[in-house]
């Protein structure tokens, strides 16, 4: 059940390690946050270079062959780090849909230039009265011979500033909250028709409200079969999960030892804060929120990568029982820095924003809690 | 939640399920074997397991262990636990034994751990006095050396089971000048030993689980002290790590989880305002208890290559307790008016009980299982072991 890196493994991580460390510090990543773009391509080709971007591909497919243990490693130290860059949405949904639902032509169309660093992706599922559900669609999706025609709105769409392409669920049949009948279509960010709204989000990143007025998709465009939209994004969102839980672990993880180091440094009445009994029980229910939340995460990606019968349900479990621990893990990581955990020049703050992301990114605790019960 | 096998540890897990099922004894199936039962049905499995060589799984093969690697430990417990069996006599077997093997001389050996693992001898533990709960090397039990003997004279109490005891090991001071942890020695004493005298504690479930045990001018022989005088503290720190390793309790969480959803099912409609209250805290629990298996596991797993585990045993024991209060407690909830009601003891089938079976030990389990975050080293003490050790604080 505890998962034994293997050397490759190893290898991997340690990579990511130092390159953060030399080259992605919380100085670094504040400039990048700051810039117009508000990512940086550089640091995004040296992900690529490194085989981060090829890491959890098929051998078949040009990857490495990491599948989701690759994923899990990369996140966890983005996590640490608080990488912005758009792995998650590029790599992880975009790339993890392609590989798994695309047809030949389309997997040799794209894959190869997401594993290059050559192109950003972006996933536009949600709409402004969706919540978390994915066949909540209002977007329609009309064939005219060979194309689609695309109109409606997506919303709060992540990395949508950053991207080449999009891939946007639409209705080709049905009505909204029909399991049936969403597509996904694979969309040029810089259609004629297609307009993009962007802001800034909690976690230092760019995304936009979509606005599609007829957008026209050839129809080799579309991503998988006609109508199984839901089913595929469902099976990504597993997946997502098991890399954000992974993503989550890396911040807690950097969140326990900052509070730590703190209650041992930080003096008051003479003393250091750690020397407080209800400071110890509060960092211990944090170490302990940690440790659980590794076992999880831990669980989930071994399930998923073995194909396991109740992984949907896992994941929805993980999502809740992480989600929460994290979000536990991050508001006592202020409380614990006082005054200098409200303050944006410390990193606290940004690992508790970043949690806060995750815990809405595919749905919020309550939501996956709901699901979980129900699949009980 | 399973450990990913070998071929043999599978083997040896469709073994242990199989003795279980053919070899539990109906007898030992009443509502709460905990409180119902008397002391010769309580010791029937334990009999059993002795007669198979399973009795102590954690002693080395040398004492009469049966020689299993950590992963067939474990495989053993979590099938016992899920079976809900009652397990042996945790103060004999998990306590006393392995303190006398490992600091006990050779007569000390050979007169004890055989007794102890056939069930002939029942052991109680002497830790807890009135004025030493979680402050334990406060104790005031007084022993004086007197020729060949120790003369003993105090107070112990919350003393489990000490009304079957046949034995009990105790924590006594022999040098009132040292330091707290200094002064403190082990020993050995026979229940019936002139001077001894056990009073029940009658708890707030109503059951009588607990006593005192007063002591006063007993004679013990010198040959029953453990290990050096005064060096008592480092055999007792030795004992309570062993008290805290099992403490996860998945398999009887899982069962519990089980009953409480079935009780929740029949006994709350879905119409009912408080149903969807009680389905999200289901779920919670059973991801509390999903993440706690998944860290015995890891855990398990880490230790089966030579990984020492460290305080990982407070860890269970904080999260296991607290999660089976929860349990209990909203298994309490769902019976909804019937939680009014508490059996009496000692138990009979002649009381009436109303409601369904099924909600007959809710509210003494309840009420039972708060003593779980407070004994073994309170939930408070654990945090403060991981706070040092772990921490460093």
């Amino acid at each position: 059940m505890d998962i034994q890196l293997t050397e490759e493994q190893e290898l991997l991580r340690s990579s990511i390690q130092r390159f953060l460390r030399e080259q992605y510090d919380f100085d670094e990543r504040r400039k990048i946050v700051a810039t117009d773009e508000g990512w940086s391509r550089r640091h995004w080709k040296s992900f690529a270079e490194l085989g981060l971007c090829a890491a959890p591909f098929q051998e078949s497919s040009g990857g490495l062959g990491g599948g989701s243990l690759a994923t899990m490693i990369v996140m966890q130290e983005f996590g640490r780090n608080l990488v912005v860059e758009p792995y998650f949405e590029t790599v992880v949904l975009a790339g993890d849909l392609i590989e798994n639902i695309g047809s030949s032509e389309q997997r040799q169309a794209f894959l190869p230039k997401i594993m290059e660093g050559d192109a950003i992706w972006a996933l536009a599922w949600a709409e402004g009265r969706s919540r978390y559900d994915f066949d909540n669609v209002n977007t329609t999706a009309r064939r005219q011979g060979d194309r689609f025609v695309l109109s409606g709105s997506k919303a709060a769409v992540v990395g949508a500033p950053w991207a080449d392409k999009l891939i946007v669920s639409a209705r080709t049949s049905g009505q909204p909250r029909d399991r049936d009948g969403v597509s996904l279509f694979i969309v040029d960010r810089h259609a004629a028709n297609l307009h993009l709204q962007s802001f800034k989000t909690i976690d230092g990143r760019r995304a936009a409200e979509l606005t599609l007025m007829n957008v026209e998709v050839p129809a080799s465009q579309m991503l998988g079969n006609e109508g199984e939209g839901v089913a595929a994004l469902e099976a990504a969102r597993d997946r997502a999960i098991a890399a954000l839980c992974a993503e989550a672990v890396g911040a807690m993880t950097e969140l326990n030892s900052a509070t730590l180091e703190y209650s041992k440094t930080r003096k008051q009445f003479g003393v250091a804060l750690g020397t407080f009994q209800v400071l110890q029980h509060r960092m211990v229910d944090m170490f302990i929120a940690l440790e659980e939340s590794i076992s999880l995460t831990q669980h989930l990606n071994l399930s998923l990568a073995s194909k396991e019968p109740n992984g949907s349900k896992l994941a929805s479990g993980a999502k809740t029982k992480v989600g929460y621990a994290a979000r536990f893990v991050a508001e006592q990581a202020v409380q614990l820095h006082g005054g200098m955990g409200m303050s944006d020049e410390l990193n606290v703050g940004h690992y508790f924003k970043r949690i806060s992301s995750i815990n809405i990114q595919f749905g919020d605790p309550a939501y996956h809690l709901m699901r979980y019960a129900q699949q009980s | 939640m399973e450990l990913n096998l070998s071929s043999e540890d599978a083997a040896f897990r469709d073994e242990v399920r199989a003795f279980i099922a053919e070899n539990y004894p109906q007898e030992m199936r009443v509502p709460n074997p905990e409180t119902d039962l008397t002391k010769e049905q309580s010791l029937l499995w334990h009999r059993i397991l002795y007669k198979k060589g399973w009795i102590a799984p954690l002693w080395p093969k040398e004492y009469g262990g049966p020689g299993w690697s950590v992963t067939q430990r474990f495989i053993f417990e979590q099938e016992t636990s899920r079976a809900g069996t009652l397990p042996p006599l945790a103060f004999s077997v998990t306590m006393v034994g392995p303190v006398i093997y490992t600091f006990g001389n050779d007569a000390q050996k050979k007169k004890f751990l055989p007794r102890i693992l056939s069930g002939e001898d029942w052991w109680c533990q002497g830790y807890s006095e009135p004025g030493s709960g979680s402050d334990l090397a406060s104790v005031r039990t007084k022993a004086v050396r007197d020729g060949d003997h120790y003369i003993v004279n105090g107070h112990k109490t919350w003393t489990t089971l000490a009304q079957h005891a046949d034995w009990i090991f105790c924590l006594v001071r022999t040098d009132p000048s040292a330091k707290p942890q200094a002064g403190i020695s082990f020993l050995l004493i026979d229940m019936k030993s002139p001077g001894v005298t056990v009073r029940p504690i009658i708890t707030i479930d109503g059951s009588h689980e607990v006593n005192d045990v007063f002591l006063e001018d007993v004679r013990v022989p010198v040959e029953n002290l453990i290990g050096e005088e005064n060096k008592g503290w480092t055999y007792a720190k030795f004992l309570l790590g062993n008290e805290r390793t099992s403490m996860a309790g998945i398999g009887r969480s899982t069962r519990y989880l089980g009953r409480l959803k079935q009780i929740v099912r029949t006994e709350v409609g879905e119409d009912d305002p408080a149903f969807g209250e009680f389905i999200r805290e289901i779920a919670r629990v059973e991801l509390d208890v999903l993440a706690l298996e998944a860290t015995e596991l890891r855990i398990v797993a880490q230790m089966s290559r030579g990984i020492d585990p460290g305080p990982a045993a407070s860890l269970f024991k904080i999260r296991g307790t607290e999660i089976f209060q929860r349990i209990t407690d909203l298994t309490h909830q769902a019976i909804g008016n019937y939680g009014l009601a508490i059996r009496e003891h000692p138990v009979s089938a002649n009381h009436f009980m109303p409601g369904p079976d099924y909600g007959h030990t809710a509210t003494e389990k309840y009420l039972n299982s708060r003593k779980l975050s407070i004994y073994g080293g309170s939930n408070e003490i654990q945090r403060n072991i991981i706070a040092k050790a772990v921490l460093g604080l």
